[in-house]
C-alpha cells in the first residue's frame, strides 16, 4: 500500500494551489455564542475543513467517517457527487486522518449518514453556491440562470466554464451558513441508487484494502504477551532467550506490558511463543462462577436510574404476567484479529489504524505515550470487520509501544487468542418484565427494569484516564474509565428499553452494574439487542394471554405510522396469517423495533424448524421490511439489514464468551462457535422509500427485531418460550425436557 | 536456508525456514494480500489458498512439506482489470462487507466449481461450510457462486 506524504490540511489546500487563502471568519454572534449547525457541522464549522475543490475540477471530500465494511464511503461518496453535479468518479474520498479530516469522533451508532451526511450534503451545496456566484461574475449572467452538468457551468448564452477554472477565485475558508438549500430529493439523479461500493473491487482481486497489508521500507513484525487473565502481574520472564531467537530485534518490556519485534512475522510469532512458555504471572481478577453469572452480576453495586414514567388512573389489571430474560457477554469476534502499524520518524508518531475513531484514539495514545497531541497522527485505513469497539484501538497503542523500542516501524497483528480474550464484550445483561391487561386484552401497566454493565468504555469516554488496553499494565500505569451509561433518548444499557408502544403506565427502569468483572464495552448496538428480545418477546406473551394474534396485539398498541407500516407489511410478505399453532417443530414470529426509538424502523418475521432430538433450531427464512427515511443507496441499506439479521441469528443461536475462575475461556472458534454458512438463513428485504424524511442509520436496526422473531417463533413452533440467550442445542434440549 | 515454491505459475526462492507457514511467505515475501490472516488455526479458512488445486489453509501449511506442487491465490485468479468470473460475481453480487473473509469463500469457491461446475445452492453452502464470514454476507456470496456457475457455464 503507497503511503501518502505527510502534510496537514492547510499545507495541502497551499500547496494543491486551487483556493485562494484568506484570513476572512465568518461573523461570530457578539455574545460570543455561535449559531448551532446541523450534524457533523456542529463541531466541525469550516467549509475547508469538509471539500476541495480541485484545479482539475474535481473535488476531494474530508469525512471524519470512516469505512468499516458497511458501505458508507460509497454513500458519502454519493451524497458529496449529488449536490455538487459532479459524476462519481471525480469525487475522492479521504477519511479518518487527525491531520486532514474532521473530527466526527467514533463511526458508531449507526450516525454517519445522519450526522456526516448531513454536513457533507450541506457543505457541497454551499461549495456548488459559491462556485456559481463565481460563474455568474465570469458569464455576467445571473446565477439563476445557470445550470450545471458534470461540474461544468453553462450561461444561457451557452458559454461555458468548469469547476477547475473557478475554484481559484472561490474561498472555501470561512464558515458554512448551512443556508444553501440541498437539491431537492425528486432532482435527486444519483442518491436514492444502488451505486456500486468502490471498495469492493480490491477486495475480491488481491488488491491493498486493509491496514493489515500495509508495507514499509524498514518494517518489522511485532506480537504481543498477554497476561493468562484480567489484572494479572508479569513477575518473570525469560527476555534474553527470546532475544537469541533468529530475527528477534527486541523484547519490550514495560512493567507487565510485554512484546517483542522481529526482522520476520513467523518469526515474532515464535519469539511470543518462547516467551508465553517462560513468563511468570501472578495475581489477577478471578472470574465469576460461569454457572451462577447472573446471581454474582445482580449482587454488584449499581447506579439507579428511572428512564421513563408515565402514570394514568386505571383499574386494576384482569391478567399479569411476569418474566425475565438474560443475554450472556458476547463477542466482537472479527474474522482478522486487530492490526496496526506505527512508525516513529523526526520524533513523530504516526500510527495506520482501522479504529472507529483516529481522533478520540490519538488523544488516549498522547496520554498512554507522554507525547505532544502535535506529533502524534492516526490514519484509518480499513479492517477486518468491528461491529463495535473490539481491539482495533488497543493495537495501536500495542504497536506503537514495540515501534518506539525497536526503532523501526512495526506492523502488529493480534493472534487469535488475543483478540477473543482481550477484546472488550458486549455486556451480559437481565430484564425483568411485568405487564397487566384489562378484560379486553389491553395492556395496561408495563414496568421493566434492566440491569447491565456499561456498554461504552472506548478511547477518550466521558471521565476517562486512559482505556487502551496496554496502558493499564505499564510500570507507570493508567486506570480505566468510569462505568457510565449514555443517556436517554439515544440509552446504552437502556437503548429500546423504552417501548414504542402506547402504554397508559409505565416505569423504566435502568440499573447500572459498576464494578465490571469482564472488559466490556460497545458490541453493535449495545443494550438494544436485549433490551428489544425481552420486550418484544414479552409483548408475544402477553398477546397470548390475550388469546390476540401478536401483528393484531402489536398495532393494537401502536400509534406511530411508519411502525405500523413496517409491521403490516412484513406481515404481507410473509404470507402471515392470524392465529394457530406451530406442529412442535415449524413455527414464525415477528417482532419490531425502532433502534434507539429515533432510528430506521424494521419488522422482522422469521421462520424456524426445531430438530427435538438433538436441540437443534434452524432458521431457514427470514423476511424484514425497512424504513430508513431517504434512502441513499438501497443496495447498501439492504446489506446492512440482511447482515444484521445474520449476525442477529449467530448472536441467537450460539454465542456465550465461555470462562472458568481463572480467565477467559473463549480463545478461538471451537470455543466461540458463530453461524456457518449451511445454518444462514434466507434473507428477504423490502425497503419502503421516504424522499422527504431525513435518512435514518440501519447498520443496527435489525439484530433486535430478529432476536425477538426467532423466540417468538420458536413460542410458536413449540409452545415453550425461550428466555436466555444463547438459544443452544442444550438450553432446547432442556426446554422442550 | 532458500526454500523454493511455485505460486501463480512463476517460481519464487524465499528466504526462511522451512516450518514457516505459507501464508506469511505469500504475504510478507510475495506481497500478496489476497489470503488473510484470520486465526492460524486452519478453522476460519480466510487464509484458503489452493494446491494442485485443492484448497488449503495457508496458515498452517509449512512450505517445507509443499515441493513442486502449484500454488494458486486469488490473484491468480484475475486482476482488477479482467476478473475471474468469480471475482466478477462478487462484485455484481456485491458480495462482501468488510470482505475480510472473501478471500477465502472466492478460493473454496473455485474448487468447488472446478469439482462441480453446476453446484445447488445446498451445495454451494456445504462447499463453503468451513470458511467463516462475520459480517452476515453469507447469502450474497451464495448467489455469487451460482452465478458465477452460470457464467462460467455460458462461455
Amino acid at each position: 500500500m503507497t503511503m501518502t506524504a505527510t502534510l496537514t490540511r492547510r499545507q495541502f489546500s497551499k500547496s494543491a494551489g486551487a483556493l485562494v487563502i484568506a484570513f476572512s471568519l465568518a461573523p461570530r454572534f457578539a455574545s460570543g455564542q455561535v449559531a448551532s449547525l446541523p450534524g457533523s457541522l456542529a463541531n466541525n464549522r469550516m467549509l475547508e475543513a469538509w471539500l476541495r475543490i480541485n484545479v482539475d475540477g474535481s473535488a476531494t471530500i474530508f469525512a471524519g467517517k470512516v469505512e468499516l465494511g458497511q458501505g458508507i464511503l460509497t454513500a458519502l461518496q454519493q451524497i458529496a457527487a449529488e449536490e455538487l453535479d459532479l459524476p462519481l468518479a471525480r469525487v475522492a474520498m479521504i477519511s479518518g486522518d487527525t491531520a486532514r479530516t474532521p473530527d466526527e469522533g467514533w463511526t458508531a451508532g449507526s450516525q454517519s449518514i445522519e450526522y456526516g451526511g448531513t454536513a457533507i450534503r450541506l457543505a457541497c451545496a454551499e461549495a456548488r453556491a459559491l462556485l456559481l456566484d463565481q460563474a455568474a461574475k465570469r458569464l455576467n449572467s445571473a446565477a439563476d440562470t445557470l445550470g450545471v452538468a458534470d461540474g461544468v457551468v453553462s450561461g444561457p448564452d451557452g458559454r461555458r466554464v468548469g469547476y477547475g477554472e473557478l475554484a481559484g477565485a472561490v474561498d472555501l475558508q470561512r464558515e458554512v451558513t448551512a443556508k444553501v438549500a440541498p437539491k431537492p430529493p425528486a432532482r435527486h439523479t444519483i442518491v436514492g441508487h444502488s451505486i456500486p461500493r468502490h471498495d469492493i473491487p480490491a477486495k475480491v482481486t488481491g488488491g491493498a484494502a486493509y491496514v493489515q497489508d500495509i508495507r514499509m521500507p524498514g518494517m518489522a513484525h511485532g506480537r504481543v504477551v498477554r497476561p493468562p487473565r484480567y489484572g494479572a502481574k508479569l513477575e518473570s520472564v525469560n527476555e534474553s532467550a527470546a532475544r537469541g531467537l533468529a530475527g528477534v530485534i527486541s523484547v519490550v518490556r514495560d512493567g507487565s506490558f510485554l512484546g517483542v519485534v522481529a526482522e520476520r512475522e513467523e518469526q515474532a510469532i515464535k519469539a511470543r511463543t518462547a516467551l508465553v512458555a517462560s513468563a511468570k504471572w501472578s495475581g489477577g481478577t478471578e472470574m465469576p462462577d460461569p454457572d451462577r453469572l447472573f446471581d454474582y452480576l445482580m449482587a454488584l453495586p449499581t447506579q439507579t436510574s428511572v428512564v421513563s414514567e408515565k402514570q394514568a388512573m386505571v383499574p386494576d389489571g384482569a391478567k399479569t404476567l411476569e418474566a425475565t430474560y438474560t443475554r450472556p457477554f458476547q463477542a466482537h469476534a472479527s474474522i482478522g484479529p486487530s492490526c496496526a502499524v506505527a512508525e516513529f520518524k523526526d520524533s513523530k508518531l504516526t500510527v495506520w489504524t482501522h479504529s472507529q475513531g483516529v481522533f478520540p484514539l490519538k488523544r488516549d495514545l498522547v496520554k498512554a505515550l507522554r507525547m505532544d497531541a502535535s506529533a502524534v497522527r492516526c490514519i484509518h485505513v480499513e479492517g477486518s470487520g468491528c461491529y463495535g469497539h473490539n481491539g482495533a484501538d488497543d493495537v495501536a497503542l500495542d504497536a506503537a509501544l514495540l515501534a518506539r523500542a525497536a526503532g523501526r516501524p512495526v506492523r502488529l497483528q493480534w493472534m487469535r487468542d488475543d483478540e477473543f480474550a482481550w477484546e472488550p464484550y458486549g455486556s451480559a445483561m437481565l430484564a425483568r418484565a411485568k405487564a397487566s391487561l384489562d378484560a379486553s386484552g389491553r395492556i395496561i401497566n408495563w414496568n421493566y427494569e434492566v440491569w447491565s454493565n456499561t456498554h461504552l468504555t472506548r478511547p477518550s469516554a466521558p471521565g476517562t484516564d486512559n482505556n487502551l488496553l496496554a496502558s493499564w499494565y505499564l510500570a507507570d500505569p493508567s486506570t480505566p474509565g468510569p462505568a457510565v451509561n449514555i443517556p436517554q433518548p439515544a440509552g446504552g444499557s437502556d437503548r429500546n428499553a423504552v417501548p414504542l408502544y402506547d402504554f397508559p403506565n409505565q416505569r423504566i427502569v435502568n440499573h447500572l452494574i459498576t464494578a465490571m468483572p469482564m472488559r466490556v464495552s460497545a458490541l453493535r448496538t449495545l443494550g438494544a439487542y436485549a433490551n428489544v428480545f425481552a420486550l418484544e418477546s414479552f409483548m408475544d406473551e402477553l398477546a397470548a394471554a390475550a388469546g390476540q394474534d401478536p401483528v393484531a396485539f402489536r398495532l393494537a398498541h401502536m400509534k406511530d405510522p411508519r411502525a405500523r407500516a413496517v409491521i403490516e407489511a412484513v406481515a404481507k410478505k410473509a404470507g402471515w396469517k392470524d392465529g394457530g399453532k406451530g406442529d412442535g417443530a415449524r413455527g414464525r414470529g415477528i417482532a419490531f423495533a425502532k433502534y434507539k426509538n429515533l432510528s430506521v424502523y424494521v419488522a422482522v418475521v422469521a421462520e424456524i424448524e426445531v430438530d427435538r432430538g438433538t436441540g437443534t433450531i434452524r432458521v431457514p427464512r427470514v423476511f424484514a421490511v425497512t424504513d430508513a427515511g431517504q434512502i441513499i443507496n438501497p443496495d447498501g441499506l439492504t446489506n446492512q439489514i440482511e447482515g444484521g439479521i445474520i449476525q442477529s441469528a449467530s448472536w441467537t443461536l450460539h454465542e456465550a464468551v465461555r470462562f472458568d475462575r481463572n480467565g477467559i475461556t473463549s480463545r478461538d472458534w471451537s470455543s466461540y462457535p458463530i453461524l456457518t454458512m449451511p445454518e444462514v438463513p434466507k434473507v428477504e428485504v423490502e425497503l419502503i422509500d421516504q424522499p422527504n424524511e431525513k435518512s435514518l442509520g440501519a447498520g443496527e436496526g435489525s439484530q433486535g427485531p430478529a432476536v425477538a422473531a426467532i423466540a417468538n417463533a420458536f413460542a410458536h413452533a413449540t409452545g415453550t418460550r425461550l428466555r436466555d440467550l444463547p438459544f443452544n442445542r442444550k438450553r432446547v434440549r432442556t426446554a422442550l425436557g | 536456508m532458500a526454500i523454493s515454491l511455485k505460486v501463480n505459475g512463476a517460481r519464487h526462492s524465499v528466504p526462511t525456514e522451512p516450518d514457516t507457514p505459507l501464508l506469511y511467505v505469500l504475504r510478507n515475501d510475495l506481497a500478496l494480500n489476497g489470503a488473510k490472516f484470520g486465526c492460524g488455526l486452519a478453522q476460519c479458512g480466510a487464509c484458503t489458498v489452493l494446491i494442485d488445486g485443492r484448497t488449503t489453509r495457508s496458515c498452517t501449511t509449512e512450505i517445507g512439506s509443499i515441493g513442486d506442487a502449484e500454488i494458486t491465490t486469488i490473484e491468480g485468479l484475475g486482476t482488477i482489470e479482467k476478473p475471474h468470473p468469480l471475482q466478477q460475481a462478487f462484485i455484481d453480487e456485491q458480495a462482501a462487507q468488510c470482505g475480510y473473509c472473501i478471500n477465502g469463500m472466492i478460493m473454496a469457491a473455485k474448487d468447488l466449481l472446478d469439482r462441480n461446475p453446476r453446484p445447488t445452492e445446498h451445495e454451494v453452502r456445504e462447499g463453503l461450510a468451513t470458511n467463516l464470514c462475520r459480517c452476515g454476507t453469507h447469502g450474497r456470496i451464495i448467489r455469487a457462486v451460482l452465478r458465477a456457475a452460470q457464467m462460467i457455464g455460458k462461455t
